[in-house]
């Protein structure tokens, strides 16, 4: 029987999606659960999968087109089956209100508060109409918490003690922990998986006819399958905006390969506002200036002593600025971040931007792990990065997913100046020439090195307490280069 | 503390009681002269006389009903059933006039009686004389509903039944009279009606059980324990007024639930403990609350069939194993 798949509720404040991009083409064989299309919702991108199996025989809706929750955005049928009538039932629109409706009073029967993972459940009248599936793309954040997904069945209650029907007996081997589509979770497992970020449709019950229960979410907190999702949310706020973490999450792997494996920390509300009102001040990215001066001549010994003990180091001092800059982010991991709109993304990697400039341009060859890199490493990798962006030769993986970068025109005698952030990172630093100064030191005027840097910060995700104290780190450790060993 | 019966206890209830308050009186078929048909009576009618201690005609209707009169004008009657089987010929008296006196005379008769006698099955005594008939008499307002599982519950709790303003259904079990356990001596001893007892404290999983089922869950338990299987054991010896938050407490605990009870599943009592764990611990769940009851048909009167109608700690334990997704 030919099925409509319509525009699924993927976020509780949903009322209309867009789609994204298609991921099967007319004619295309699908099978229940594959990914049909990706939807961007009024949170995220989503993925929605048939819930049917058959043939796309017609897609409704064009790429970017939006349309309202429960309107037919395709049909999964046979290949020689008859859809004209809900075909014209599609191009009516009159299907639209009525799968709204049904997904509507779906929700509202499940009442709201502790229960909204529930919020999700499409009463059984109304499953053939709803066939699609919320799925989170992978990388993509999911504010909403674990309650999309979560679909603790009506079969959760059944009596275990009578042998269910095939559907369940298929299931008992523990393969699926879907039923007609659907998840079976016992409600402390929904509960638990809610707080703490357990994503259900990564799980596979152990319970009779797949049911997730209890243990399999104590499973996957101790294995670690957590999505970026806060413990504890405050009550003010909704699920949907999500506090600020309690206890850091894991670090999950990127979608670009080389690039650092970062843990996403929900924006808060107060985060969300601090980053609307910044904006809408000065542009996207609102800048804001800190300077310091720094005393180089130890930086500046400890880099002859480098190049006079070994024929083969050429250390230079932007070297050593990028091994400390390097330290100092792993002590200062807010700094070491990017703004996503509803996540804050915390690096685990300082993947150090250097810019060079080239002709016609510049560019920001990346150095990646420089807290884990020894300083000669560093200033071989940046030497031949650098030559290789002359040449135009870097891969755009060499250039691009810094995760903080410096801009050093001290060689053109530059006192200091300030740089402009390259998004999505949240500061990059500025660094003018490092020449001699009178200074006063101990009540007397000595002459020392003096460099002066300026950081240019991301209010929307590092305020200026927090890179003062940044940049309290990077002075102490250029002023000391000792520390490095420590 | 002295060891002593179930039937020793609930005599030195109503023995401590009728001393204290000379409205108490029993009455009710065999209490007096043939001491009572399990002897719960013994010594009553030597000790306080046949004014006190009253052999009915065979009329169930008649002397319950007698009862309520006598409490309408300010005695404190104790009536006794020869088994509860027999309460229900006097049920008019219980559900009409009992339960309802209070809120129908607008406050100006209370009702302090106690209906009491063994509730449930006894050995090969067949289907009309084998009920447990807790689940109707708690359907009502205006109606206690107790059932001891030890001696020490019965007498603490059968104390505080007599002192109760309000009419009580005291139902215990024949199987039970001659189980032992240390009650104290102390006459001011009393267990409050609607406090729930933990009668073993676990982690894994709860079994709520009532009466007989009480011993064979403890039994059960212990058997768990050897599987490593931690038990806790809930006895609301109260039926009504329920100690939900009790049982509510231990399943936020332990999140799976077994209901062992010996009379009919449908309707029944832990139909109730079951629907009132789904309102206020749904989220608390992590398997469907299993409930353990007598087969839904008459009792049989064959012995090997009578054993089977009713749960056993095989079947607890097995209950368990399956809430807690062990097998």
């Amino acid at each position: 029987m030919a099925t409509q798949v319509v525009m699924p509720k993927l976020s509780p404040t949903m009322e209309e999606g867009q789609l994204a991009r298609w991921l099967k083409k007319e004619g295309d064989k699908v099978t229940v659960g594959e990914p049909l299309a990706e939807i961007d919702t009024d949170k995220a991108t989503m993925e929605a999968q048939a819930l049917a199996e058959g043939v796309v025989r017609k897609i409704l809706v064009k790429e970017g087109e939006t349309v309202p929750l429960g309107a037919i955005i395709a049909i999964i049928g046979q290949p020689d089956e008859d859809i004209s009538a809900l075909l014209s039932q599609a191009q009516s629109g009159e299907a639209t209100a009525e799968n709204k409706k049904n997904i509507d009073e779906s929700v509202k029967a499940d009442g709201d508060g502790a229960q909204t993972e529930l919020a999700q459940v499409v009463p059984d009248g109304a499953r053939t109409r709803a066939t699609t599936q919320g799925q989170p793309l992978k990388g993509e954040t999911e504010g909403t918490s674990a309650g999309q997904e979560d679909k603790p069945s009506a079969k959760a209650t059944e009596q275990p003690t009578q042998p269910r029907g095939d559907s369940v007996k298929a299931s008992d081997n523990g393969q699926s922990s879907q039923a007609g589509g659907r998840l079976v979770v016992s409600p402390i497992a929904a509960r638990m998986a809610a707080e703490a970020g357990v994503n259900l449709q990564t799980l596979t019950g152990s319970g009779p006819g797949g049911r997730i229960v209890k243990r399999d979410i104590e499973a996957a907190i101790s294995s670690g399958k957590l999505r970026a999702n806060s413990p504890q949310e405050q009550p003010q706020e909704s699920q949907a905006q999500a506090s600020a973490q309690t206890a850091p999450q894991a670090y999950v792997a990127p979608a670009v390969e080389g690039a650092s494996p970062y843990r996403d920390v929900p924006v808060s509300t107060m985060r969300s506002t601090i980053a609307r009102r910044l904006v809408s001040s000065i542009g996207p990215v609102p800048h804001f200036f800190l300077t310091t001066e720094i005393e180089m001549d130890r930086a500046a010994d400890l880099r002859r002593q480098l190049n006079e003990l070994d024929a083969e180091m050429k250390v230079s001092i932007n070297d050593l600025i990028i091994k400390v800059a390097a330290a100092a982010l792993v002590q200062h991991p807010s700094v070491n971040a990017s703004f996503q709109d509803k996540v804050i993304r915390h690096y685990e990697r300082a993947d150090i931007g250097v810019a060079v400039a080239i002709e016609d341009g510049l560019i920001t060859p990346v150095v990646r792990g420089a807290n884990t890199k020894s300083i000669g490493q560093i200033s071989r990798e940046v030497r031949e990065l650098a030559e290789r962006a002359r040449s135009r030769k870097l891969k755009p993986e060499e250039y691009t997913g810094a995760t903080f970068s410096i801009s050093n025109l001290g060689m053109l005698g530059i006192d200091e100046f300030t740089a402009v952030i390259n998004p999505p990172e949240a500061a990059i630093l500025a660094v003018g020439a490092m020449q001699p100064k009178p200074v006063v030191r101990d009540g007397e005027i000595t002459v020392r090195q003096i460099m002066r840097v300026t950081m240019s910060c991301d209010h929307r995700v590092v305020d200026g307490a927090t890179g003062a104290k940044f940049l309290q780190t990077f002075k102490k450790l250029l002023e000391n280069p000792v520390l490095l060993l420590a | 503390m002295a060891v002593i019966t179930m039937r020793e206890a609930l005599n030195q209830a109503m023995r401590e009681e009728m001393h204290r308050d000379e409205n108490v009186f029993l009455l009710g078929e065999e209490v007096a002269a043939y001491q009572g048909a399990y002897k719960v009576s013994k010594g009553l009618l030597e000790e306080f006389g046949d004014q006190r201690v009253i052999d009915s005609p065979i009329t169930e209707l008649g002397f319950a009903g007698l009862g309520v009169g006598a409490a309408m004008v300010g005695l404190r009657p104790i009536i006794e059933f020869m088994t509860f089987n027999f309460s229900i010929l006097a049920t008019d008296q219980i559900v009409n006039s009992a339960a309802k006196m209070l809120y129908m005379s607008g406050g100006q008769f209370k009702i302090p009686i106690v209906f009491r006698g063994p509730n449930g099955s006894a050995y090969q005594v067949s289907s009309q004389h084998s009920q447990a008939l807790e689940s109707w008499f708690a359907h009502f307002p205006g109606l206690k509903v107790v059932m001891p599982s030890t001696p020490a519950d019965a007498k603490g709790l059968l104390k505080s039944a007599i002192r109760d303003d309000d009419p009580v259904i005291f139902l215990e079990q024949e199987r039970m009279y001659g189980n032992k356990g240390e009650v104290t001596e102390d006459e001011n001893f009393t267990i409050p009606l609607g406090v729930a007892d933990v009668k073993r404290e676990g982690t894994d999983a709860t079994i709520v059980a009532r009466s007989l089922m009480v011993p064979l869950a403890l039994k059960a338990a212990e058997e768990l324990e050897k599987q490593g299987v931690s038990i806790e054991v809930i006895d609301p010896r109260t039926i009504r007024p329920l100690d939900t938050a009790t049982i509510i407490n231990s399943v936020k605990k332990t999140n799976r639930v077994v209901i062992a009870e010996e009379s009919h599943a449908f309707c029944g009592v832990g139909a109730e403990i079951s629907a009132q764990i789904m309102e206020h611990a749904f989220d608390y769940l992590d398997a469907p609350v299993v409930r353990l009851s007598g087969v839904d048909a008459p009792m049989p009167y064959a012995k090997n069939l009578e054993k089977l109608a009713l749960p056993d700690v095989a079947r607890i334990v097995a209950a368990v194993r399956q809430v807690a997704y062990l097998d």
